[in-house]
């Protein structure tokens, strides 16, 4: 599962936040997934959970979703992404890279490529929250 | 706060000795087939090898390499498929023929993507195939790979050349390692790159003539590795790697 390279990548993440902050204990971790990539929440935190280091303790692992805004830099036009009726092929290529959605969607206002993806796209750590010092 | 993506581009690319990008500042030099030639001769030679398309919007190696099936496989990651005894991944995989235009933003999203979640095996070399020009996917590899080395492509062409010169400046001024330059495409002989590029303190490491057989071979690799232009790239690649024993050697 992809879930997994992502999961490594949030608990380096941590770690390094952790070492440079001085945090002694990892409390929380908060992250963003962006509903474009179409990431298996439980799986997700599964994955952290079994990669955890021990710095992160028993820290608690938070995933929010942001829904996927697309915005036509032609139109201007802003629409949700709906995976609805993408075919699997097609869902699975944009899990993998969601910049592909470039070759699979076009404004539903004027057709156009040229749209961005103004929020939702990925995966992203939103916040670590930690004990400091030797306290 | 942070990318966790760029956390494990390190690790992931732990397991190859050498990263090469074969880059010009001028499209269509012949970069997309010295890539994968290169990538398939050293293969044959035992190396084990990896091809990696970085073209995005314009992706080619797949059509020069013959690829018509497969898909990489999802394990904790993406395998790269094999292909022709090389490990080799394209977006073509997953954009399929479609037109795919891309932003500067996106391309390096994209490449970050790709570069966290592959999972190279153990590799000799990863030959990485270039867009043209000094721009998203040039930058990028510089900001998120610092071991990677360039194998830069002219033609005999002034103007290639003057592309190429500003190409050679961006690596030098940053000093990365330029394993050194190759001139295709040549037709009549004159030694005009060989002097420039040596004036400039980088290695000139051959010609490629042009070869009207080429062509006809695309996407069929057994006669590709008959033409001459493989044959030149052979040497090319002899030459690349006594650069490098060179190297250690100092
Ligand atoms: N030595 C050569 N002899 C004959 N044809 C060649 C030679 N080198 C390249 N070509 C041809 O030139 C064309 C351009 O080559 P190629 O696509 O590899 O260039 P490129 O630099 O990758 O282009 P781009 O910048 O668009 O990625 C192809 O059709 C290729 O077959
Ligand atoms: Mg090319
Ligand atoms: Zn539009």
């Amino acid at each position: 599962m992809h879930e997994w390279a992502l999961a490594e990548g949030v608990v380096a993440a941590v770690s390094r936040i952790a070492e440079e902050q001085g945090l002694r204990r990892v409390t929380e971790v908060t992250v963003r997934i962006g509903e474009l990539q179409q990431v298996d929440r439980e799986i997700l935190i599964f994955a952290i959970d079994q990669l955890r280091t021990p710095v992160m303790g028993d820290a608690r692992i938070i995933v929010e979703e942001a829904p996927a805004r697309l915005r036509c830099r032609v139109c201007s036009h802003t629409w949700r992404f709906d995976p609805e009726g993408l075919g699997e092929e097609v869902s699975e290529a944009i899990h993998f890279v969601p910049e592909v959605v470039h070759a699979y969607l076009r404004c539903p206002g004027c057709g156009s490529p040229d749209f961005e993806v103004v929020e939702g796209r990925g995966i992203w750590l939103a916040s670590v929250k930690g004990l400091r010092g030797d306290g | 706060m942070a990318d966790p993506r760029v956390e494990v581009i390190d690790r992931r690319l732990s397991t190859i000795d050498r990263i090469i990008a074969v880059s010009s500042g001028k499209g269509g030099v012949g970069k997309s087939v010295v890539a994968s030639t290169l990538a398939l001769t050293l293969a044959r030679r035992g190396l084990e090898v990896g091809l990696l398309d970085l073209d995005f919007t314009c992706p080619t190696t797949h059509l020069i390499l013959g690829v018509e099936d497969g898909m990489p496989e999802e394990e904790r990651g993406l395998l790269p498929p094999r292909v022709q005894g090389l490990e080799y991944l394209s977006l073509a995989y997953y954009t399929k023929d479609r037109p795919t235009p891309l932003r500067g933003g996106d391309i390096s999203n994209a490449i970050v993507e790709l570069l966290s979640i592959t999972r190279w095996g153990q590799l000799a070399l990863l030959v990485v195939d270039m867009p043209p020009g000094i721009g998203d996917a040039t930058l990028d590899l510089l900001r998120l790979i610092p071991q990677m080395e360039f194998l830069v492509v002219t033609t005999p062409s002034h103007i290639a050349f003057e592309t190429v010169r500003r190409l050679l400046g961006l690596l030098g001024g940053l000093r990365r390692r330029v394993v050194g330059v190759v001139e295709n495409m040549v037709m009549n002989p004159s030694d005009f790159v060989e002097g420039e590029v040596e004036a400039m303190g980088f290695p000139y490491l051959g010609v490629i003539p042009f070869d009207p057989e080429l062509e006809g071979t695309l996407g069929d690799v057994e006669a590709l590795m008959e033409t001459s232009f493989a044959e030149a790239v052979g040497r090319i690649a002899s030459a690349l790697l006594d650069e490098e024993a060179e190297g250690e050697g100092d």
